[in-house]
């Protein structure tokens, strides 16, 4: 039988399929259910900064409101011992699922602030998080703010965390970098263990009848890979770092391209969430048999091995991949179909 | 003493001595007791322990007479028992009070003592419950200030369990209850010596059980019921000497000597006032001032009040006391006098001490009570021939029963600080205040005291913080009229009132003005600058505003008012204050987060150098100077006697300028301007489709709109808008205009919020959006003058079946006191915009009486033709029965009138009794029969003419509704509500359902939900909210509607038509978004529209009528659950908070909840699709 085992963050996984930063990973029972089913790592629901603070503020002006204003009603609410706010419930569970499973458990976190980020890696590192995931999620909505001048906040951020903690670091990286290769390498000097390839962004939808903007985040479909399975073949041998792929691997061939693209380990949620805990050993099943029935020896055999540096023809990484589908498009459908009225044209 | 005090009030230093002695708390929330229940559910919540090691059982009843019943079981039982009530709650629980006293069953109930409503409802203190109870057999224990109502509360239990006689302890309600003070608190250690384990096994021994059984309750025959009566006598014999027993040992556990009649002043004296309650504090100081002038005088403070013990008040009055004032704090028309009086009188006399003896009243309500007026007592008493019957702080210029008195007479010592504080409800400054007082009763030996007065009104309330520091012990039970700090926190008080009419010469004077320090003096009115000078007060200022917006914390300018007063007055170091104010920030808010500490660390960080000294001008040059409180249009009642209360100053009005029964006219809100919004609500006339959803869901009534013909305009200020109507009914030149009173509006954004149309080209641009007041105020208050004075569209020109046409209806409920963004009032409001020009409303106590009927003003208003909704509030707990009277008495006079009308025999008598009434044009044509009908009469001198005349009104249609929140309808007015629609007399009932007390600040009813914090629930409600509406529908007659505005407004619109037209009972429960439900109120109507969506609050209307046609009555409006309970709970605090405090709770309670909303879903669509087999009427045999 094939050997599933590898290493990620410096840590041995049992397999290279581990479970992304999902609802799935937000109770200690829920991560004993990922184990129990195979799953080789957890990544920890993120800790927005942004989100404690926001939750004081409220919970403050939630308390304020009407307060002190009239004889009779002088608070509306009982001042309870305790409103959990901060990072508390986060570093429970963090400790709940150490003291309940053997898998390595990542804790994901996202800050607004530098101090805020080196606080909470901290405590993260204190509660015993086997592996910190900086989840670098940002949308850099002002106009005056240079690719350049948010890369390098980038960087600083990451070295600070780097310098304040002792656990591995991954940083879990947007696809919307000029030069993400560059940007890759950057992050791996600045200290990253591990680099995670892409975050999936809450996309605003337009609701066209009620003129609303709507925050939707819908689960990932198993063509989004492709971009990730491309960038990390691109990246792989160019930096240190681990190499992980999450959006898009849904079953245990998705598996298969992200470990030969380079990646260390493939993360997995939405095929969870949509099919149950219970699809990872099903994947796990699959991956071991067409291991099996290729005759790998080990995971690790195949990791990089259609890497940009591995393929006889790099071409289809570079610019001629786009030129080649689009011919091949022309090719197979001919002229092209338009609505209705647009007659025909050709690309 | 530091750090040993306690910085408390009165209500929790009495609350955490009951709950550490008992074992079964029975509660329900009253102002100003319901702090005292609050405190026991927390303490319960939080696990705390009595001193015997257990958590006391506490439970919330459904009103004061079901805790007073459960109280009496529970004593029955064996267990030590309280409960705390004040008012009309007391008096709930009389019968129950003379069983438990009957019986000898050692208990303790703690009153924070408030009036009972008589002409008027008030929240406030006085004796006048308490003397209620005097005949029951309750002993009565009188503390008179916050250190004495931890005290007595011990004292009362020690005395009760030995006695066997149960106490009724009290203390002045808000003056002692709501006092804060620094108290030297009692240990549990304190309470173990005091009270006598040995007593609590005799109580435990006498319990119901069947291990030994025994009958009690009784009925009795005359053979042996008065003999059974007087069987008990030797307890109450022994009571005072027990509870003087108790008091000994108490002072020489804690220090603190107490008497049952304690006496203080000259040994020698001549006059000697007799009194009970905090007055005692501002008699005590008095005396002692006067006798510094060597004035032979005293006071005599009465503790235990029942049973009187007459020998020992006979030794504590001086023998030298040749003549007594006795005050008593309540009132008993037709009496001899009031009760202590009564009893003083009776104790001389027995005792054959005769000195002469006057009885006075005084701090009803709690009226003012200072050394001035006790100084004209002790006056009075020095008189010849003194003035008996009398009152005091009061100018009776009718009876002339009044005592003249010099308000410049002051006893305020010198070394004491005196702080006065003007704040705007939401800026925090009470609790700022509060924490000060925290900090120097910590940080010094200083004694401290805080007081706080608030408004009548929910949104954009003030308030004014009374704070003492003092080298002495504080007995001023007053407020300060003489200051020598003050502090006004918003700029626009100063041109609103006299802010510095307290302050002293040479006091410091400190405002919050968006103003620096070279340019405020200009932006003074006159009257303010020449008070600055004339008093020669130091000036600072701040812009608070802008610093708490720099440090993120809105428009709360607590913190950074706070750290002013600290470095102005010098109450403490400057470092350490500072360090002290940060302490208390992270003890305040720390357990809500780093980021609400930090904000507020920031605001302390950057105050101080925005605080600055002005350089006062030479003159008062102002140009401008306070505003008239009403306008001078406005009628006389109300510029001379509203606008005197409005004004500040209702202390100075005589008896003579007040109705002599309670009666108030209509109409009087909107000469109440109270200007408190900074942004209005602007409309685009070109992008707006005239709906009608933003007139609708106007909490203030301050957005209107109205149909006019073109030619109607011609006059119009040039910035007046209007737009060509969209209406069916209305020809080419008619114009739809919809305009806002910026002096009224409150800036909620309801109205913004609902709009529903969107600029195509810019989708944040609506047809009504907000924009800054202050520019716009001038000309907007012109056009509402100008819109107020077109004539109101006809309301038989539109059918009333739209939110559209509904509109233009004029609104008889306007610019109430209701908090900001309420969800109750645009319910009232559309109701007196379909009926109320012939409406009667019996209003429940609550959130709704209270913005419906607290002076100075009222919302209820009327038309031009002079009618609109007579309004009446009863009580909290008879409300259904009171409406029912009402309707009782509208039909018996609508048959009595009839019935004289059909002797007429004349044509105008047949349209008269066969007029249908159905629609608007129907009534208007009865109406005009009616006026023809007076006019027949009025030549007519026989009896049969002249009843006729006197009830030929209610030959028009009248609309009865009974109005209250779901703290009456779900709980303590169930009963009477039951019977009302079961009655089947044409009734309406209006619930305002919030799902808590809203009123007395969110306490747990029988209708909130499921998983929800709130008072009395510390821990999250256990059990679902209870389905009112399907209870009255089990009653197959009673039409019910349940209704959320924001989920679906034309069937709230349609509900109360059909509701109104339908002949027999009819409720319509309706969502009532609220500021206990903690969140932004602007988003009420999309979490109404969300508790709709999720199944939570399905919209449904029962009508018997349909079943007539061979229909289902049950009619389900809304559609399945679209959305998760949690998508709509977790929106609100309410949820949340638990939430975040007990997560796994709140989550096994979410699930449960939702489970509830599946269940209801499935009971109610099978019942809506239920098929009704046949028509009513064809039952066979």
């Amino acid at each position: 039988m094939s050997d599933l085992t590898t290493r990620y963050l410096g840590l041995t996984l049992t397999s290279p399929l581990v479970a992304s930063s999902s609802p799935l990973g937000d109770s200690v029972e829920s991560i004993v259910r990922l184990e129990d089913h195979g799953i080789a790592a957890v990544v920890l629901p993120s800790l927005f900064e942004e989100q404690i603070e926001l939750e004081s503020m409220s919970v403050d002006d939630d308390l304020a409101r009407g307060a002190d204003s009239f004889a009779e009603s002088l608070s509306f609410f009982p001042d309870l011992k305790d409103y959990n706010i901060g990072p508390d419930r986060y570093l429970e569970l963090i400790r709940g699922a150490k003291a309940r499973v053997e898998i390595p458990v990542i804790a994901s976190l996202n800050g607004v602030s530098g101090g805020g980020w080196i606080r909470y890696a901290r405590l993260m590192e204190e509660a015993g998080a086997d592996a910190i995931e900086l989840n670098l999620y940002e949308i850099a909505t002002d106009p005056a703010i240079s690719g350049a001048a948010v890369e390098q906040g980038l960087l600083d951020l990451v070295a600070s965390v780097r310098q304040s903690v002792r656990i591995p670091l991954a940083v879990k990286l947007s696809p919307f970098f000029s030069a993400p290769a560059n940007m890759g390498r950057r992050l791996d000097h600045a200290g990253a263990d591990a680099l995670v390839l892409f975050n999936r962004f809450y996309q605003p939808d337009l609701a066209i009848e009620d003129q609303d903007v709507v925050s939707t985040l819908v689960l990932s479909r198993p063509e989004e890979l492709l971009l990730r399975l491309h960038w990390t073949a691109i990246l792989f041998g160019h930096v240190g770092a681990d190499l992980a792929i999450t959006g898009g691997v849904h079953s245990a061939r998705d598996v298969v391209k992200c470990v030969m693209a380079g990646a260390r380990v493939a993360f997995m949620a939405s095929a969870l969430l949509q099919n149950g805990v219970e699809h990872a050993g099903v994947v796990l099943a699959d991956l071991r048999r067409w291991l099996d029935a290729h005759e790998y020896a080990s995971i690790g055999q195949m990791c990089g091995s259609m890497s940009y540096r591995s393929v006889p023809d790099t071409s289809a990484y570079e610019r001629g991949n786009y030129m080649k589908v689009l011919s091949s498009y022309v090719l197979k459908g001919g002229p092209v179909a338009g609505p209705p009225g647009m007659g025909h044209r050709r690309i | 003493m530091t750090g040993t005090r306690a910085i408390v009030d009165g209500n929790e230093a009495a609350a955490s001595v009951a709950y550490r002695l008992n074992e079964v708390i029975a509660i329900y929330p009253i102002t100003p007791s319901s702090t005292m229940g609050e405190w026991a559910d927390q303490w319960n919540a939080e696990g705390a322990a009595n001193i015997w090691g257990s958590v006391p059982e506490v439970m919330e009843m459904q009103s004061e007479g079901g805790a007073a019943g459960a109280l009496h079981g529970a004593l029955q039982a064996g267990a030590l028992a309280t409960t705390f009530t004040a008012s009309q709650g007391l008096l709930l629980m009389i019968p129950n009070l003379y069983k438990i006293a009957g019986e000898l069953t050692a208990s303790v109930i703690h009153v924070a003592a408030r009036t009972v409503a008589t002409h008027a409802l008030s929240i406030f203190g006085d004796h006048s419950d308490v003397m209620a109870t005097r005949a029951t057999g309750f002993a009565l224990l009188s503390a008179d200030s916050v250190q004495e109502a931890g005290d007595f509360a011990l004292i009362a239990q020690a005395a009760a369990l030995e006695s066997r006689v149960p106490f009724l302890h009290f203390f002045d309600g808000f003056r002692t209850s709501h006092e804060v003070n620094a108290i030297m608190p009692l240990s549990d250690d304190d309470l173990r010596a005091v009270i006598d384990d040995r007593f609590v096994g005799q109580h435990r021994g006498r319990a119901l059980t069947p291990d030994r059984p025994v009958l009690r309750g009784t009925a009795q025959n005359p053979d042996v019921f008065f003999q059974a009566r007087e069987a008990g006598n030797s307890y109450y014999i022994a009571c005072p000497t027990i509870v003087q027993t108790v008091m000994d040992r108490f002072a020489d556990r804690t220090g603190r000597r107490y008497r049952l009649f304690d006496y203080v002043g000259a040994p020698d004296a001549e006059r000697v006032v007799v009194l009970m309650g905090s007055a005692a504090g501002a008699a005590e100081e008095t005396v002692e001032a006067l006798r510094r002038r060597g004035e032979k005088i005293g006071v005599l403070k009465v503790r235990l009040y029942r049973p009187f013990a007459a020998a020992q008040f006979l030794a504590a009055l001086p023998e030298t006391a040749t003549s007594v004032a006795v005050l008593d704090r309540t009132k008993e028309p037709g009496s001899l006098g009031e009760p202590l009086y009564q009893d003083v009188v009776t104790a001389l006399w027995e005792g054959r001490r005769f000195p002469r003896v006057i009885g006075g009243r005084y701090g009803l309500a709690s009226k003012e009570f200072t050394p001035a007026m006790v100084k004209a007592v002790f006056d009075e008493l020095g008189k010849a021939n003194p003035k008996n019957h009398f009152t005091v702080g009061i100018n009776d210029d009718v009876t002339h029963t009044s005592l003249d008195f010099d308000p410049a007479f002051s006893t305020e010592p010198a070394e004491t600080v005196r702080a006065l504080f003007y704040g705007l409800g939401s800026d925090g400054t009470v609790g700022a205040n509060k924490n000060s007082i925290k900090i120097i009763g910590k940080q010094t030996d200083r004694h401290v005291q805080g007081y706080f007065v608030y408004d009548s009104k929910k949104s954009g309330s003030m308030t004014v913080s009374h704070l003492r520091f003092g080298p002495d012990p504080i007995r001023s039970t007053y407020l300060i009229s003489q200051a020598n700090f003050v502090a006004c926190h918003q700029f626009q008080f100063l041109s609103r009132i006299d802010v510095l009419a307290a302050a002293e010469t040479g006091a410091t004077f400190l405002l919050n003005a968006p103003y620096g320090p070279d340019e405020v003096w200009r932006h003074l009115p006159r009257s303010v600058q020449e008070t600055i000078l004339r008093k020669r007060l130091r000036f600072f200022v701040i812009d608070g505003l802008a610093v708490a917006l720099e440090a993120g914390m809105g428009k709360r300018i607590n913190t950074i008012m706070q750290v002013c007063f600290f470095a102005i007055s010098g109450v403490l170091p400057r470092e350490a204050a500072i360090t002290a104010i940060k302490q208390s920030i992270a003890d305040t808010y720390g357990k809500r987060g780093s980021a609400a500490v930090e904000k507020n660390f920031a605001a302390v960080d950057r105050t101080l150098a925005r605080l600055y000294e002005v350089k006062v001008g030479t003159q008062a040059d102002a140009g401008f100077d306070v505003l008239p409180a009403v306008a001078a249009t406005a009628p006389a009642f109300v510029r001379e006697v509203l606008g005197t209360a409005i004004a500040g100053l209702g202390d100075r009005l005589p008896v003579s300028a007040m109705p002599i029964d309670g009666t108030f006219p209509t109409g009087t809100s909107k000469w109440e301007k109270r200007n408190i919004t900074q942004q209005i609500p602007v409309w685009d006339h070109d992008l707006c489709i005239q709906c009608g959803k933003c007139v609708l869901v106007c909490p203030h009534a301050v957005i209107r709109a109205g149909l006019i013909d073109q030619a109607a305009l011609v006059e119009a200020p040039a910035t007046f808008k209007s737009a060509k109507a969209r209406f069916r009914e209305t020809d080419a030149s008619a114009r739809y205009m919809l305009q806002v009173s910026p002096d009224d509006c409150t800036g909620c954004t309801l109205c913004v919020e609902i709009c529903p149309v969107k600029s195509k080209s810019e989708a944040k641009h609506k047809a009504l959006n907000m924009a800054a007041q202050a520019p716009l105020r001038a000309a907007e208050t012109a056009n509402w003058d100008f819109f107020q004075s077109l004539p109101a569209f006809g309301r038989d020109g539109l059918v009333h079946d739209t939110v559209k046409n509904v509109q233009v209806l004029e609104p008889l409920f306007e610019f109430s006191g209701a908090c900001s963004g309420c969800g109750e009032t645009p319910y009232i409001k559309l109701l007196t915009q379909l009926f109320g020009d012939r409406l009667l409303v019996a209003n429940a106590t609550g959130c709704s009486s209270i913005y419906g009927g607290n002076l100075p003003t009222t919302p209820y208003t009327t038309n031009a033709q002079g009618r609109g909704p007579a309004w009446s509030n009863s009580l909290f707990e008879d409300n259904a029965e009171f409406g029912l009277g009402m309707r009782l008495a509208v039909d018996k006079q609508n048959q009595y009138a009839r019935e004289l009308v059909a002797r007429l025999g004349d044509d105008l008598a047949a349209g008269l009794l066969q007029a249908d009434q159905s629609t608007e044009a129907g009534i208007e044509a009865q109406r005009e029969r009616v006026a023809a009908l007076k006019v027949k009469l009025a030549g007519i001198d026989s009896a049969e003419a002249v009843a006729l005349r006197s009830v030929a009104d209610t030959l028009v249609r009248k609309s009865v509704w009974l109005i209250g929140g779901d703290g009456w309808a779900y709980d303590i007015g169930a009963g009477g509500l039951d019977h009302v629609l079961g009655s089947g007399r044409n009734i309406n009932v209006l619930v305002l359902d919030t799902e808590v007390y809203s009123n007395t600040g969110g306490q747990m009813s029988k209708s909130t939900p499921r998983g929800a914090v709130a008072k009395f629930a510390t821990g999250g409600k256990h059990t679902a909210k209870k389905d009112l509406a399907m209870e009255a529908i089990s009653y197959g007659s009673v039409y019910v509607a349940r209704v959320a505005m924001g989920g679906n407004d034309i069937h709230t619109l349609a509900a109360l038509r059909e509701a109104e037209s339908y002949e027999g009972p009819s409720l319509v429960i309706a969502y009532s978004h609220c500021i206990a439900h903690g969140y932004d109120l602007s988003f009420g109507l999309a979490q109404q529209k969300a508790a709709v969506q999720s199944g939570y609050w399905p919209l449904l209307r029962y009508d018997p009528r349909r079943r007539h046609d061979g229909k289902n009555p049950f009619q389900l409006d809304s559609a399945p659950p679209s959305i998760r309970f949690r998508d709509y709970a977790y929106q609100e605090a309410r949820y949340t908070m638990l939430a975040r405090s007990n997560p796994d709770v709140a989550q096994a309670l979410l699930v449960e909840a939702q489970a509830d909303v599946d269940r209801n879903w499935r009971v109610y669509s099978s019942r809506a699709a239920m098929a009704e087999p046949e028509k009513a009427g064809s039952e066979k045999a």
